[in-house]
């Protein structure tokens, strides 16, 4: 099982296929995505990768979290998460992973947190189709109506759809295509949409319920290729928006893995 | 400019897609390439142009035209390689960019009259009110 990465979503637009087809796409990026910390099934009894996005400035850190960081020898990261690999996917600690870690053609699972939107009545939260307009309804047109039974059970069942809290919660959404990756810009891109804001980060992974085409770059495709070396500070501050024209055809098929121990 | 603007202009200028000048109240023709099992074939659509949208890639306009005594509208999506060609029949002289209350007419109400000192509006299926 490879590591996923963490991306920043950028946003959607439309892409226009050779065959005329109107392609939905989601735009991510991939900003330093850098190894930050390894779990290893001696120590931590699980084996996971800790990656690490963005930038953060170090005085708005803790100190924990600047030695954390010290340690791994990489720039303070405004993102952390884990990705559970398995023990012959690990990738070394300051690596940092290119966005032709995904292959075109190949299916993603994205996460993300969606959009919040406060205190919902039913019909917003559940669809619900609400109470009529006439015929002497009166005050309740957008309620949701009966919650239960008589005297017996003479409760309303746990789980009942009523309105409360929507959004804001961590969604999957699974088998999402990869249209093209831009290693140079760093951006993936997707097909359909992708849950969370523009500008929040999404998890990106290879997807669970798909298999997995061949030639996918294993442990993962690293950015510089070549093993990285121990001193990375020097490695991060590449500027991802220097070409100005993205290639985004779908010819990024050259698995380009810095192969790990 | 954003990531995603540069991406949209890029992918303007490869498709390169051959629009003539024309606004609401032209008469347009559009080819349209139409899929029929493993063939291609060209289908004209032939109508007013009521509304057009400028939004860069998502750029689009509606053409209008009465079939069979039935008002049909289509959105075309402007830059789509779908559209093999888009032909300026007649020039309108409108003063409204979105001609959506040409819906509620038919016949003599729903006519525009040809833009004067542009191109021959011979082609026109109703004869303009203005000379």
């Amino acid at each position: 099982m490879r590591t996923g990465l963490i991306a920043k979503k950028l946003g959607m637009t439309r892409v226009f296929a050779e065959d005329g087809a109107d392609v939905p796409v989601t735009v991510l990026r991939v900003d330093h995505c850098q190894v930050v910390a390894v779990r290893t099934a001696e120590r931590d009894g699980y084996t996971a990768v800790q990656l690490g996005v963005g930038s953060a400035k170090p005085k708005s850190l803790t100190k924990a979290e600047r030695g954390h960081f010290a340690k791994a020898k990489v720039e303070p990261k405004r993102k952390l998460a884990e990705f559970r690999v398995s023990a012959d996917a690990l990738v070394e600690v300051g690596a940092e992973i290119s966005a032709e870690h995904f292959v075109p053609g190949q299916f993603v699972d994205v996460t993300g947190i969606t959009i919040g939107k406060g205190f919902a009545g039913a019909m917003k939260r559940w669809n619900f189709a609400g109470l009529r307009a006439t015929h002497g309804v009166s005050v309740s047109h957008r309620s949701h109506g009966s919650t239960g039974h008589r005297q017996d059970p003479g409760r309303t069942f746990p789980g009942k759809k009523m309105a409360g809290h929507l959004g804001d919660e961590r969604v999957t959404t699974l088998n999402l295509r990869v249209v093209s990756t831009d290693a140079d810009q760093g951006l993936i891109v997707v097909r359909g949409a992708v849950p969370g804001a523009e500008g929040s980060f999404v998890l990106v992974r290879d997807a669970a319920k798909r298999k997995a085409p061949d030639g996918l770059p294993f442990p993962a495709a690293l950015k510089g290729g070549a093993a990285p070396a121990p001193e990375l500070s020097a490695l991060s501050p590449k500027s991802p928006i220097s070409a100005l024209s993205p290639k985004s055809e779908l010819s990024a098929l050259s698995p380009k893995s810095g192969q790990e121990p | 400019m954003t990531t995603i603007r540069k991406m949209e202009e890029a992918q303007i200028a490869k498709l390169k897609a051959k629009i003539p000048d024309f606004a609401p109240g032209d008469t347009l023709r559009v080819d349209v390439k139409v899929v029929e099992g493993t063939r291609e074939r060209i289908q004209a659509f032939e109508g007013l142009c009521i509304a057009r949208k400028n939004a860069g890639l998502n750029s689009s306009f509606t053409v209008r035209k009465i079939s069979y005594g039935e008002g049909v509208e289509r959105v075309f999506p402007l830059y789509s390689p779908r559209i093999a060609a888009i032909d300026l029949v007649r020039r309108g002289d409108v003063r409204r960019a979105k001609l959506y209350y040409l819906r509620g007419r038919r016949g003599k109400s729903a006519r525009i009259a040809e833009r004067a000192g542009m191109i021959g509006g011979d082609a026109a299926p109703e004869t303009p009110a203005e000379s």
